[in-house]
């Protein structure tokens, strides 16, 4: 695999065995109650009282009719010249339902402004600065100019210092990329011309060296750019669960308005006259006010923590849908492994020792730039003391495909190999040569015990095998424990014969594994996992990753990773982080557990409000239901004081849960029964439970205040 | 559409045989053959064997003091249209009635009268009292049949069906049939002069 | 009367035998109703698919849910039309000893109690509404105003095929959350339900009835001499009698309720003695609690079936225990009066006893039955509340069928927010829940209260309602309330106090009985024809179960929440302010 995962390998790893935790890179880590968010977030909720904008809130807008509603009650009060209590209770309650409708407003701004402070951030990479165009590729004549006239199929160079003006592939060279700007990962990476890491973003910083690469894409359209405005976009769509919610608490809210409808006749009944505005204060407490007001927040938030992850999601369905994912392709290198495979054995076979082993491995690796041939060569300068010096006039034979051998041949004709066992075999047979006894006993030992057997040759004679062994990085067993735990699958992506894989796999304790995996066989294993009703989620960065990155139902794809591969995806993770689609899937699970909580906790609310108003609108003509005014409300301010307090609570609850809805609810991988018991408790009892005791402390605060002005 | 409309119009005709003739008919011929008393609505009749006192399971009005009295009846024991006062506890009418029966009945503080014997029973033809509401008129009735208390007592003791005990049925009195053999006791018997207080 | 401690083994009884009965009975309507595709056709089976064939339907069909509810419409609309014509015309057909009018020239007295005498085509309307919908609120009294033809050919008969189709429709709902291709067909669907399940199941109950003393006669009344007939001013009495046996077994095994008396099973010919009592009152229930085993067989899950079965079962008994502790004291009425401090005895018969009314008004409001032992509108306010309250969840078995289909809506609802909560997109049975199926069972959760409290508010409202109550103050209302719960819940108790057989009731019950059995029947089949056609979602640890104590307690929780946040301050207004208000 890559470059780029080598430098930042010794990093991760100490990083993962500090802590078995999944924790998230805080690139772009806001304070919650932002002073100038505030201030932004508190003139835009009085902008959205625009009935237009607070009809796509069933709930709110209900809110928001009532509140009209009472102020032309009131005013009539006032023309009419009733007594002044009865005005300023019915003031009271049109500027309490005023402020439910704008804190509902408040967190729905709150949670924008969030959304577009981290998208911001991410746009100001984006400025202007100056390009050297190249007339032609090839050339180093070009010409100066700003950024914003680039076009798609430009070549430009880029020296070290220089900031990347656009997006783009390397076509030539290699240097280290500063990519801080946007991942907020100050390690350096890799890009260069060719393979899966030519990828280049604007607003970068080229750190080393000079590349030259070609233009993707027209200022204002780069990736990212497109990638953002999706983003800020997606905020104003809404999701599945989302749109199937509202129709729930729509009708909630249906089913109470004609609850509260239906009391004002029904009390006729009792020949008695029920104030219009206190029933719309009944109706406001019990429709579900806190989840409709925080309910676009939650989805917002939902985006915002995911680009907080450095995760750039091109909808919001696609995090929800994140939660619901069954099945997470990994691959091996770099999430289960540490980086790479590394040599730790030389086996001599048919006479020959370790050390020539050692030798022939150490020169046939000489010019092999892969990690796998850095390790060979390391080791062979420990076991041969191989001097690192390369005859003159050597010529290297690179890794082909087709050949699956690389190696050097030495000046005076010897033909030094490297290369997997049965093509190395076949090719001394082809030179005469014989396979020494005990060969393929050794292979297939390496083999299963998970490593990587490398057989070594000088000309027709084959020497022995390097075992190359993977490192499983620290805890990773005990995550796909958790992750099970969640029902999640873990598959594991290994280019290795079935054989290694199999042993890798039960080491790390995956569910199943690709081995030898093409691209086709990873898009084989996505569809039958999708033909068995799964949801399956995978990351890539390959060109030939995009089909299984489109058909996957998430696909992450690095942002390290080709355009290709991006466009294929509908995540885009910044850091580059094989490890990150765990996380994608914990955001989206707290996007749907925060609703449902919120929602149960809304209803559940409706209890202790029903016993607060209840008994206050009917204690004139029943006095018997006092009984039921078990808080003991409406003291000394009469009724009214009981129904204010109930509405004070309903708005104050809003803000209050502004930091849950924005957070999200705690999520454990614990298993779904576990987690439903501790939503119910906190959420569901505690929703009984909280207003009881919340209404009964403002009731407590507010009955002096209202017997001085002479309310009730 | 026409064919839904034949299918239904004959899936109606075919369930309606099945229903309401076979089924019937089939049990019309056991019951008269097997149960033919409970079958006919279990009638009591006179000693012509050919008058209808009643139905042991119908409640009759009872008026003269030597005859136990039934439960009261929202409909005036009419079998034809039996009924229950349907007042709610809370209706002053009600407790006007139960206020108005009681007296009737001289119930005092000292000798409250069971509840049932003041309240108008679900069907108004209710054919029981409670063995409690016999022994309230006990004491009428043995003084008016020149009969012991204790003589009617034991009668209304006889009399009491405690049958499903065990599946929580209630004890209870036949009024009719009680009245009925009350007649027959003091027919049978030669007149004794009893004390009676 | 005192209360005898034997009493309250009467509950016990009343429960139990039911419940064990629902195994076996449950294991063989699943087998007899849902036979294996190789089994159909074949040994008594040939019998259904005979009938078939009589109807014009050569092979069974295999229907999709659409086809299904069309099937079903039609053939209620069929039943509406026949009966509606029957009872009209009943004085011109046979076995009609009593010489009975017309159903339609029953007359009505009007809320300003002036009479109107020879018309009220009202209460045809109504009475073929609420016989159609398996509700059997009755505006009429059957021994007053129905031949014995009507009975027979109007009353039994549907009484017979309407809980058929209820149960049918549960047969539809059952296969397509089982994943089936197809519904089934309906009319061999209904066959089978009424042969297999309940001819041969009425046939026992009858004959044990007949023996008991409840009249299987087609003679006229009787007519009886009183023995104390010229002191009591009463010289003959007229004995209605008639087939009485053979509607009452299916009257309580079919959740019907509508009794062949006005006082229906309080009426001693209907229900003789303890023993009747027992019998009845078990097969109110039983068939309901059976269908719930049949829903474990036929999913091939019997934990989730178990779960559904154990929730209707503690809000059963919970609310059954609390009518018995409220019933079992004194009445109001009796204060301050020389009478003995026991037990309420308003409208109960004496072998019945308090605590077995109470029982029934649990259990008869529970399963959408709507027979009574005792007068609801008599009993101590709490005590009525509770058949109020079972009503108004309406899930409470609620049916043989009907109230699986009931209990489904509330599944979904209750799937949805728990599964949100364990953050995943919600799903049951391994089909994902999403906008469509929300809408569809919102919509029948909507249906409910709106019918129950639009409908007593206008009522209460209007003289045309609070006029024909029978009792002052929030009794009056709870009369009200009570008559449309039990009209939207297709009971069929009612407070029966009410002079309910005006148009203005009669039209607007009418309407309600339909809006109540309709929808809530055919919508959870297009509900679970949606969730057929979904793909199966494999289950995983994430996936919320729904076969465990803690789904039971979501679903109680969701469906005692929905219920009394939909339905408290109306609850409050009647019964409760009822029992705290003091006599006057």
């Amino acid at each position: 695999m890559s470059v780029d995962t080598e430098i930042k390998a010794p990093k991760r790893s100490t990083e993962d065995a500090r802590s078995l935790k999944l924790h998230r890179r805080h690139a772009r880590t806001l304070k919650l109650f932002d002073p100038a968010m505030v201030r932004m977030a508190t003139i835009r909720s009085f902008a959205m009282l625009d009935p237009r904008n607070m009809m796509r809130n069933p709930v709110m807008f209900l809110v928001e009719v009532g509140t009209v509603l009472t102020a032309i009650v009131t005013v009539q009060s006032i023309l009419s010249h009733q007594a002044v209590g009865l005005i300023l209770y019915q003031a009271a309650l049109t500027f309490l339902l005023f402020i439910t409708v704008i804190f509902a407003n408040f967190a729905e701004a709150l949670a924008e402004a969030r959304g577009k402070a981290q998208a911001d951030s991410l746009r100001a990479t984006r400025q202007d600065t100056e390009a050297f165009r190249l007339f032609r590729l090839g050339s180093d004549e070009g010409e100066t100019i700003s950024s914003t006239k680039l076009r798609t199929g430009d070549y430009v160079a880029i020296e070290a210092g220089q900031v990347i003006p656009a997006d783009g592939e390397v076509v030539a060279g290699i240097a280290s990329v500063d990519e801080s700007a946007i991942t907020g990962e100050s390690a350096p990476v890799i890009r260069e011309a060719g393979g899966d890491h030519s990828g280049v973003t604007g607003g970068t910083r080229v750190l080393s060296d000079r590349i030259v690469i070609e233009v993707t894409a027209e200022p204002g359209q780069s990736f990212l750019d497109r990638m953002i405005a999706l983003v800020e976009g997606a905020i104003r769509h809404k999701t599945p669960n989302e749109i199937a919610l509202t129709i729930v608490l729509a009708a909630f809210s249906l089913i109470f308005l004609i609850v509260t409808a239906a009391l004002y006749p029904m009390a006729k009944y009792f020949e008695l006259t029920l104030d219009i505005p206190t029933l719309i204060a009944l109706l406001v407490c019990l429709i579900p006010t806190t989840i409709g007001a925080l309910l676009a927040a939650i989805g917002i938030a939902g985006m915002d923590r995911a680009l907080m992850a450095n995760i750039i999601a091109k909808s919001g369905k696609a995090v929800e849908l994140a939660g619901d994912i069954d099945t997470l392709l990994l691959d091996k290198t770099g999430t289960i492994t540490i980086g790479n495979r590394k040599a730790t054995q030389f086996v001599a076979l048919g006479g020959a020792t370790p050390r020539d082993v050692a030798r022939v491995a150490g020169l046939a690796s000489m010019a092999d730039p892969t990690p796998e041939g850095k390790s060979i060569l390391e080791l062979a300068r420990q076991d041969a003391a191989v001097d690192g010096e390369v005859p003159h006039r050597s010529t290297f034979v690179e890794f082909t495909a087709q050949t699956r051998m690389s190696g050097v041949n030495l000046p005076e004709g010897t033909r030094l190999r490297k290369g997997a066992p049965d093509t190395v075999a076949k090719y001394i047979t082809e030179l005469g040569g014989v396979v020494p006894d005990g060969y393929q006993s050794t292979v297939d030992a390496i083999a299963s015990r998970g490593a990587t057997p490398l057989a070594v040759a000088e000309d027709n004679r084959l020497l022995g095998v390097v075992k190359l062994e993977d490192i499983l990085k620290p805890g990773i067993s005990e995550r796909f424990q958790r992750l099970r735990q969640m029902g999640l699958r873990v598959v594991m992506v290994t280019g290795d014969n079935p054989l290694t894989a199999k042993a890798i796999a039960q080491q790390a304790g995956v569910d199943d594994f690709i081995a030898q995996a093409t691209p086709e066989a990873k898009l084989a294993y996505i569809r039958k996992e999708q033909g068995e009703g799964k949801l399956v989620a995978m990351m890539g960065d390959g060109t030939n990753d995009a089909p299984a990155l489109a058909q996957a139902d998430i696909g992450v794809a690095m942002n390290s990773g080709t355009q290709a591969a991006k466009e294929a995806g509908n995540m885009v993770d910044l850091d580059s982080d094989p490890t990150k689609l765990i996380e994608v899937v914990e955001i989206g699970k707290q996007l749907l557990m925060t609703r449902g909580a919120l929602t149960t906790f809304s209803i559940a609310n409706d209890l202790a409000k029903y016993f607060a108003v209840i008994p206050a609108m009917f204690i004139a003509t029943l006095p018997g239901l006092r009984v039921l005014d078990i808080m003991g409300l409406a003291t000394r301010g009469g009724a009214s004081s009981a129904i204010l307090a109930a509405v004070i609570f309903n708005a104050i609850i809003i803000p209050l849960l502004i930091p849950i809805a924005l957070k999200g609810v705690t999520y454990r991988p614990v298993g779904a029964g576990a987690l439903l018991r501790r939503n119910l408790l906190y959420y569901g009892l505690g929703g009984v439970i909280a207003p009881f005791i919340g209404i009964k402390l403002i009731d407590l605060m507010i009955d002096p205040l209202m017997t001085m002005v002479g309310i009730g | 559409m026409i064919r839904q409309t034949v299918h239904a119009l004959l899936a109606c005709v075919v369930t309606l045989v099945i229903c309401s003739v076979a089924y019937p008919l089939a049990l019309w011929g056991l019951g008269t053959a097997l149960f033919p008393h409970q079958a006919a609505g279990s009638l009591i009749y006179g000693p012509d064997k050919t008058t209808v006192i009643g139905s042991e399971l119908i409640a009759q009005p009872f008026a003269s003091d030597k005859y136990f009295v039934s439960r009261p009846s929202a409909v005036d024991y009419k079998a034809d249209a039996a009924g229950g006062s349907n007042l709610g506890t809370k209706n002053p009418d009600l407790h006007a009635k139960v206020k108005e029966r009681a007296e009737a009945l001289k119930a005092t503080p000292e000798k409250p009268v069971p509840a049932d014997l003041i309240a108008a029973s679900g069907s108004g033809l209710d054919p029981h009292i409670s063995p409690e509401a016999a022994y309230f008129q006990a004491d009428r009735v043995a003084a008016v049949r020149q009969m012991t208390v204790e003589q009617v007592k034991s009668l209304i003791d006889t009399m009491t069906d405690k049958s499903g005990a065990v599946i929580g049925a209630p004890p209870r009195v036949n009024v009719l049939k009680l009245n009925l053999e009350l007649d027959k006791e003091t027919s049978a018997k030669p007149k004794e002069t009893t004390a009676s207080r | 009367m005192a209360l005898a401690p034997t009493s309250f083994l009467h509950p016990l009884w009343a429960f139990g035998v039911p419940i064990a009965a629902s195994f076996p009975l449950g294991w063989m309507m699943a087998r007899s109703l849902d036979p294996k595709e190789a089994k159909a056709g074949k040994g008594l089976d040939a019998l259904p698919m005979f009938l078939c064939r009589l109807i014009g339907r050569k092979t069974p069909v295999k229907m999709s849910w659409k086809d299904y509810c069309i099937a079903l419409l039609a053939f209620n609309a069929a039943l509406f039309v026949i009966t509606f014509t029957l009872f009209y015309v009943q004085q011109h057909l046979p076995l009609n000893p009593d010489t009975k009018g017309s159903l339609g020239a029953l007359g009505y007295k009007d809320s300003a109690g002036v009479q109107h005498d020879g018309v009220d085509t009202g209460v045809v309307f109504n009475t073929v509404c609420s016989f159609v919908t398996n509700t059997n609120l009755q505006h009429y009294s059957g021994e007053q105003h129905l031949s014995y033809f009507s009975q027979l050919a109007c009353i039994l008969w549907l009484m017979f095929v309407t809980p058929a189709c209820g149960l049918c429709a549960m047969l539809a709902v059952l296969r397509g959350l089982r994943g089936d291709s197809h519904m089934g067909d309906f009319y061999v669907d209904l066959m089978r339900t009424v042969l297999f399940v309940f001819l041969p199941f009425c046939f026992v109950i009858a004959t044990l009835l007949i023996a008991s003393g409840v009249p299987m006669t087609f003679d006229a009344a009787a007519k009886a001499t009183p023995l104390d007939g010229v002191a009591a001013k009463m010289e003959a009495q007229t004995i209605c009698r008639g087939p009485v046996a053979a509607i009452i077994a299916i009257k309580q095994s079919g959740t019907n309720g509508g009794g062949f008396f006005g006082p229906n099973s309080a009426h001693p010919f209907e229900n003789p003695t303890p023993w009747t009592n027992l019998l009845s009152v078990a097969s109110i229930v039983a068939l309901p609690m059976a269908s719930m085993v049949m829903a474990g067989k036929m999913l091939r899950n019997a934990r989730h079936a178990a779960v559904l079965y154990g929730v209707m079962l503690t809000l059963l008994i919970t609310g059954t225990s609390i009518a018995i502790w409220a019933e079992t004291a004194p009445s109001a009425a009796t204060h301050g009066l020389p009478v003995v401090a026991e037990p309420n005895m308003e409208g109960k018969e004496t072998r019945v006893g308090p605590v077995a009314s109470a029982t029934w008004a649990g259990m008869t409001s529970g399963t959408s039955n709507g027979s009574v032992n005792s007068m609801h509108d008599s009993l101590n306010p709490l005590a009525g509340m509770i058949p109020m309250s079972h009503m108004m969840l309406n899930v409470v078995f609620s049916g043989i069928g009907a109230g699986f289909e009931n209990l489904f809506i509330y599944v979904i609802v209750a799937v949805f927010l728990a599964g949100l909560m364990v953050g995943r997109t919600p799903e049951y049975l391994g089909k994902k829940v999403e906008a469509r199926e929300v809408k569809l069972a919102m919509l029948v959760m909507l249906i409910h209260p709106v019918l129950i409290l639009a409908g007593a508010a206008l009522f209460a409202a209007q003289p045309f309602g609070a006029k024909t109550v029978a009792n002052p103050g929030s009794h009056g209302f709870s009369e009200i309330l009570y008559e449309f719960t039990s009209a939207a819940a297709n009971n069929g108790s009612g407070f029966e106090g009410l002079g309910d057989n005006t148009p203005a009731w009669n039209v607007a019950t009418g309407i309600v009985l339909l809006l109540g059995r309709f929808p809530a029947l055919v919508l959870p089949i297009a509900l679970a024809g949606f969730l057929a056609a979904k793909k199966r979602v494999p289950e995983t640890t994430g996936t919320l179960r729904t076969d465990n104590l803690t789904f039971a307690g979501m679903l109680i929780g969701t469906v005692l929440l929905v219920g009394a946040l939909s339905f408290m301050p109306a609850v409050v207004l009647g019964p409760v302010a009822d029992h705290l208000v003091a006599l006057k």
